[in-house]
């Protein structure tokens, strides 16, 4: 009788590992070069001045120190996931929790609704909103007009006072869908017990909510924060197109994203030339913001973590 | 029994109502706009064109490159994803098979490539780029995009094989086949919904990204959609419905895509985000 098992076939030790890593190999060749290793050699390119090696232009910490110089765009950044973690957290749950309710009609197409602007990309939402608040003839300035309400038609992209509010509302807008839908998840793997309980009790639907559904959310808005996080010292695309590279106006809307392409690739006003130093020194600034956030995001919000980095 | 009233959910309906309005008034202004004369946009930005004026997407279609851009983001696109798929579903074969210290570790230095954000990378890569040639052209987009998509790529599809049932595969093993005869035969065509999710996860940002087009490339013959629409959006400030047709354009493949198979999407898109 042959025995067959997988040890004996496919899951052999020793020299089969040669032959696994063929099958590896395009992956692993392609990921390191294009991804792992121009992120890590940034590091090092950030001590060194703009983009040698050599070791004559080691220049120490001195391209993280002029770049303290746009701090303002350190704290546009912040301001900017402030905006989204405000209004994507309080109406992706408050859209969840109404999309449960039993009976509701339509669901489906709200749903779908909902989440459109997350497939638009980034560029043609800045542009169309940017149409839209033209305080000329955009449909908003038209709109108000009709309606007698003048004293709001402002130049809200053209007043540094609202600019960057403006900019992450409708980058808010865009994505609002994406925490919905996880929120949207999230509750439906609460299970019903947890509500006829609470029911039984005699708890309010406020009480219900603040005492038993908004626990059990804690490791989504951890994700959901951890997402915007990233996506947020990431942003770009939505400066570049309803404002500009500058972040104008007069850099109240310049992000991270703004200021590393500024220095790093297109080159700062008015030399234009680009600096790779203190652009990689942006990048790396960005990337340890992201690495600590993330850990301490990941620590206050989930015990389910360690179940997911099991897998 | 006391019997409940049946509920209406006017306050649901209503909050729900007002935030489709929200979504759907620009994308509505934008299409009726781009079908109307010059002046009527001003006069009646929001109902129906009084006149249909097809002529400003004629004028995109036949005198810009819009459709050289849309081709080559398709082509960028497709590539992309399809290698993606190959290179992604090779890496995950071996890695649910070959149980290794080694392969672990592969396997985690993957899956960290989900929470890294790429352009964080770029002035690295832009020298690469540089220094292999494939800078101002479409191919300097390949190995960025491919090297993006796979970690999610890698984590779902190992996870996928791994939940295959032996039996599945015994049959062939004992007639003699070999493990790639295995891998084509068998594994993926049972991988195929995974391989769905893994595409459409990355159809979204390999479509609509800007970033890397716009720092690799140029050349008007090699610019991808978007990179384009910043040229076109300059080149007809002042002419609105030719606007707003370069952006209808732009944007109802994907919200079609979408509104044909939404479920996949929001299942696709939020994969990576809730698993990992």
């Amino acid at each position: 009788m042959i025995q067959l098992n997988r040890q004996s076939t496919l899951r052999q030790r020793g020299g089969t590992a040669l032959r696994w890593l063929i099958y590896l190999a395009p992956a692993l060749l392609l990921y390191t070069a294009f991804m792992a290793f121009p992120l890590f050699d940034s590091v090092r390119l950030s001590f060194f001045k703009s983009g040698s090696f050599l070791s004559k232009d080691f220049v120490g910490f001195d391209n993280y120190i002029n770049a303290l110089r746009f701090w303002s765009a350190f704290g546009n950044t912040w301001y900017f996931f402030f905006i989204h973690m405000v209004v994507q957290n309080i109406l992706g749950i408050l859209f969840a929790v109404l999309l449960m309710e039993k009976g509701l009609k339509g669901t489906g197409i709200y749903r779908t609704i909902i989440f459109i602007p997350a497939t638009l990309a980034v560029l043609v939402t800045g542009y169309l909103w940017k149409l839209i608040l033209n305080p000329q003839w955009g449909a908003l300035a038209i709109l108000l007009n009709k309606l007698g309400l003048t004293q709001f038609s402002l130049p809200w992209l053209g007043d540094a006072r609202y600019a960057l509010t403006t900019v992450s509302l409708v980058s808010a807008w865009q994505w609002v869908g994406m925490p919905t839908m996880m929120f949207l998840a999230g509750l439906q793997n609460i299970s019903d017990d947890m509500y006829e309980a609470a029911d039984i009790a005699g708890a309010t639907k406020l009480q219900t909510f603040w005492y038993i559904t908004l626990p059990l959310l804690r490791p989504v808005i951890g994700i959901v924060t951890i997402l915007t996080f990233v996506g947020n010292f990431n942003a770009f695309d939505v400066v570049f197109a309803m404002e500009n590279v500058n972040g104008a106006p007069l850099y109240s809307t310049d992000i991270m994203g703004t200021l590393f392409y500024r220095v790093g690739i297109a080159g700062q006003h008015p030399v234009s030339i680009p600096d790779p130093g203190m652009g990689a020194a942006i990048a790396t600034t960005t990337f340890l913001i992201l690495a600590l956030g993330s850990a301490l995001v990941l620590r206050l919000t989930s015990e389910s973590i360690e179940k997911q980095a099991r897998i | 029994m006391k019997l409940r009233p049946k509920k209406a959910h006017f306050f649901t309906h209503g909050v729900l109502s007002v935030w489709t309005i929200l979504v759907l008034f620009p994308l509505w202004t934008m299409i009726v706009n781009s079908f109307k004369q010059k002046y009527d946009i001003y006069r009646d930005p929001f109902g129906l064109p009084h006149v249909w004026n097809f002529q400003s997407y004629l004028s995109v279609l036949q005198d810009s490159d819009f459709i050289l851009f849309f081709r080559n983001s398709l082509f960028v696109t497709i590539g992309s994803i399809l290698a993606v798929l190959l290179f992604g579903a090779l890496a995950a074969y071996a890695l649910a098979n070959w149980r290794d210290r080694a392969s672990r570790w592969i396997y985690a230095f993957f899956v960290a490539g989900m929470m890294l954000p790429i352009k964080i990378g770029s002035i690295r890569l832009l020298q690469m780029v540089k220094a292999l040639g494939l800078i101002n052209t479409i191919y300097s987009l390949f190995p960025v995009y491919i090297a993006m998509g796979l970690p999610i790529a890698v984590f779902v599809l190992t996870e996928f094989i791994r939940e295959i049932p032996y039996e599945l595969t015994e049959a062939a093993v004992i007639d003699g086949a070999g493990r790639f005869k295995i891998f084509h035969a068998i594994i993926i065509h049972l991988l195929r919904p995974a391989l769905a999710t893994v595409a459409i996860f990355n159809l979204v940002p390999f479509w609509n990204d800007l970033w890397f087009p716009l720092i690799f490339i140029n050349s008007d013959k090699h610019k991808t959609l978007l990179l384009g629409v910043t040229r076109l959006f300059g080149q007809y400030q002042t002419d609105w419905s030719k606007i707003l047709a370069v952006l209808t354009l732009a944007a109802v493949p994907v919200i079609l895509l979408y509104l044909s198979m939404s479920k996949q999407f929001i299942k696709g898109l939020t994969a990576g985000a809730v698993k990992g």
